[in-house]
């Protein structure tokens, strides 16, 4: 046993690795990345196989192999990577795990770090029915991955860890077990396709069997200490919360003086029911504090249709859905409820100069954005996608006509070139080129467009902070491996014109788009040149080219 | 020593600190060492960060809460005990965070932008605000001259706040964190960078 102040995504890993993972798998984004990076340093001496997938369905579907392989294992991703691998997700939870399988999601409510969406991906435990558990703090990130593990050992379920921004990034001491050093494991498939193909008519029996499997959990999660009820037994008003919110009402309670009985629900799905039942019996009011879409709420104004039907339910009512809540916002709602007076505040936010996020330092971003601002004829139409390439859209670039998801700019471009015959300038990075870039400009040249795609290699996942990808001669644990080169995929999907350059030879750069710009089909331009910061680190401290190799080449 | 007592009935102490500045400043290896020092202490610790896209050069603002019990590891509007900030304008940027009572901690140094407010105007506004609770400091024009490395400013500043006990957390601690947390490589220089405001 040892005690540690611990990131919310440590103690992640402390967590799996207490339960004895054997098979880590997933994609980088923020609030995530820290547990693949993690596992990346310690992997090897725990007798842990880890990678980086290409992308997060990929992810997934390297897990399931592994659990059908009787390997545990851990898979994590942000938030939008669950959309990613939902395909392979709601069919994994038909087939169940062999062996266990936790799964992490890191949302991030008030979009920090995201593009996209404030997505709630709690609603994906109702889409695909599989058990959600939504922890507090990086004690509870530690106690719930293991709890995770049992449960999914227990049903031959897979487990959804679902963070968010403000625990995964929450640091806190953390009590956890030193477990023993264990051998690498080598997995053994056993054949038994009853379990693991979704043919019909079998799926239809499968799901009828998940419906049954969901049920004993739900008993499971009645007696789970992972619900807890605090404070006063009998006030007439009470809180039901989950998350970083039940923090904020602890805080809340303490701030107004106030003692009322609080229900803490470590499990969104399945729904621990009887216990929200016998909560709200005897209450007039109760306010549900979660943040961002009312799933909870909607839950107990249900529940309470049979056991109460005079409840009082508030949550939406009182508190945004959109952005994270914090301790005032919680205050004001409890002012309201049960009229506690709460003291002015009198300090607000100034309006001041807003700073961007900007390109690093000697990025090569530098030599690339501008020398495309320039050729690019007034009225040329910008695509956008993921990664530090994003910085295209802000001051003093302003390049930038939209931004979606992942790999979204070679679908959108071609889209835009379809439907207007105007040429279209596509910007991607080569991580995202990767995740799902490809088969964007695979469909691009099926389909006769013509965007020019510029590919800014910097040889680095860079924007989550340097994870290695396809293209740059390395694997998560540092194993050397052959580089995906971009214009070779190019090549292989049909395009014809692909150039490969480094950004600091502007002239060859600018005529390699002028020259592009006048072709009728897709073409591809590599700008090939190495974050500055990941070279800036590989000089400070040589020893990292262990996991980073000479990527540049 | 200001522990402020919150509004409540069991008297529960919690120190609130803000620590803000820029993406790139170091602030992240800074509430590390504080996280560690405050368990060293027995303190109870929670702190709240930001990595990703605001990482890259924009507002960097981490919140740091210890005392006997902490819940929440949000600092709320007006309830800072302590700001501490490695850039000027950024100050501003989080000064909601503070009251009458708040401390403020600030290295003279600016990380400037197309639209930048003029010097004297931030520091005006700042004088404004905390009045006799303002400590501007030239952490990093220091570190640059006496260490080579105006990064170590934050480090600068916390052995500041830790030496003219602004803060209730005591340098051996800080400086016992600061030996478990950073490389071997740097560790001499932080120290030395910690040290060097209880020199000056």
């Amino acid at each position: 046993m040892q005690k540690k102040v611990l990131l919310g995504n440590e103690a992640i890993v402390r967590g799996a690795l207490a339960a004895g993972v054997d098979f880590v798998s997933g994609y980088p984004g923020c609030p995530s990345a820290e547990i693949g990076e993690e596992f990346g340093r310690i992997a090897k001496e725990n007798g842990i196989y880890a990678e980086w997938a290409v992308n997060e369905k990929v992810a997934l579907e390297s897990a399931i192999g592994a659990s059908f392989s009787g390997l545990k294992s851990l898979v994590n991703m942000k938030s939008f990577g669950i959309n990613v691998c939902s395909d392979s997700l709601f069919p994994l939870a038909y087939t169940g795990t062999k062996a266990p399988m936790v799964i992490f999601v890191g949302d991030d409510p008030s979009c920090h770090s995201s593009a996209q969406s404030e997505q709630d991906s709690r609603g994906y435990a109702y889409l695909s029915k599989i058990p959600v558990l939504d922890p507090s703090s990086p004690q509870e990130c530690y106690d719930f991955t293991k709890l995770g593990f049992d449960i999914s050992e227990k049903f031959n379920i897979p487990v959804i860890i679902r963070s968010t921004t403000r625990v995964a990034h929450q640091r806190a001491p953390v009590v956890f077990d030193i477990p023993i050093k264990k051998e690498f494991k080598k997995g053994e498939f056993v054949k038994n396709p009853h379990q693991f193909c979704t043919m019909p008519p079998r799926v239809m029996e499968m799901k009828t069997e998940l419906l049954a499997k969901l049920k004993k959990i739900k008993y499971f999660a009645e007696k789970s200490k992972a619900n807890q009820v605090i404070g006063k037994k009998n006030s007439k008003i009470g809180i039901i919360s989950s998350g970083i919110s039940y923090f904020y009402v602890m805080e809340a309670l303490q701030e107004l003086g106030l003692d009322l009985s609080v229900l803490k629900l470590g499990f969104f799905y399945p729904l621990p029911e009887k216990k929200v039942s016998d909560f709200i019996k005897g209450k007039k009011e109760i306010l549900v504090v979660e943040e961002l879409d009312p799933y909870l709420e909607k839950e107990i104004m249900r529940i309470a249709k049979d056991e109460n039907s005079k409840l009082k339910i508030h949550g939406k009512d009182l508190l945004s859905e959109v952005g994270e809540l914090n301790t005032e916002k919680v205050c004001i709602a409890l002012s309201k409820l049960t009229g506690k007076k709460l003291a002015e505040l009198k300090t607000k936010p100034l309006i001041l100069p807003k700073r961007f996020p900007k390109l690093c330092d000697g990025c090569p971003y530098w030599y690339i954005l501008p020398t495309i601002k320039k050729i690019a004829p007034v009225g040329t139409i910008f695509g956008g996608d993921i990664g530090c390439n994003m910085m295209a859209g802000l001051p003093p670039h302003n390049i930038q006509d939209y931004l979606f998801s992942m790999g979204a700019s070679m679908g959108i471009s071609h889209g835009v070139s379809r439907s207007t015959g105007k040429k279209v300038i596509s910007i991607i990075g080569d991580g995202t080129f990767f995740h799902a870039g490809m088969p964007g400009l695979v469909n691009a040249v099926y389909n006769k467009s013509n965007p020019l795609i510029i590919v800014l290699d910097n040889r680095i996942t860079a924007m989550t902070g340097h994870q290695q990808n396809p293209g740059m001669g390395k694997t998560l644990m540092g194993e050397d491996v052959e580089m995906v080169k971009i214009e070779e995929v190019a090549k292989a999907c049909g395009v014809k014109h692909v150039k490969v350059l480094d950004p600091r030879n502007i002239k060859e750069f600018e005529d390699a788009i002028k020259d592009f710009l006048q072709k009728d089909e897709v073409s591809v331009i590599v700008c090939r040149l190495m974050c500055a910061l990941l070279e800036r680190r590989l000089k400070n401290n040589p020893d990292l080219r262990k996991f980073y190799g000479n990527p540049q080449n | 020593m200001v522990i402020r007592k919150t509004n409540t009935k069991n008297h529960m102490e919690t120190f609130n600190l803000i620590l803000t500045g820029v993406g790139g400043q170091g602030i992240i290896t800074l509430v590390s060492i504080l996280d560690e020092a405050c368990l060293l202490q027995g303190y109870d610790i929670k702190s709240s960060e930001l990595h990703g896209l605001s990482q890259r050069g924009g507002s960097v603002v981490i919140h740091v809460r210890f005392g006997k019990k902490v819940y929440s590891p949000m600092v709320s509007r007006g309830r800072a005990d302590l700001i501490i900030s490695t850039e000027l304008l950024e100050t501003l940027r989080d000064s909601h965070f503070a009251d009458l009572k708040t401390i403020f901690l600030v290295n003279k140094h600016a990380v400037g932008f197309a639209g930048y407010l003029p010097e004297s105007e931030i520091l005006e506004a700042l004088s404004k605000m905390a009045k006799n609770n303002l400590h501007i400091v030239n952490a990093s024009e220091i570190c640059k001259k006496e260490l080579g490395k105006d990064v170590l400013a934050g480090v600068y500043l916390l052995g500041y706040a830790s030496y003219k006990k602004i803060i209730p957390l005591k340098p051996e601690f800080i400086l016992k964190a600061i030996e478990g947390i950073i490389p071997e490589k740097y560790r001499g220089i932080n120290i030395k960078a910690f040290n060097l405001a209880n020199d000056n």
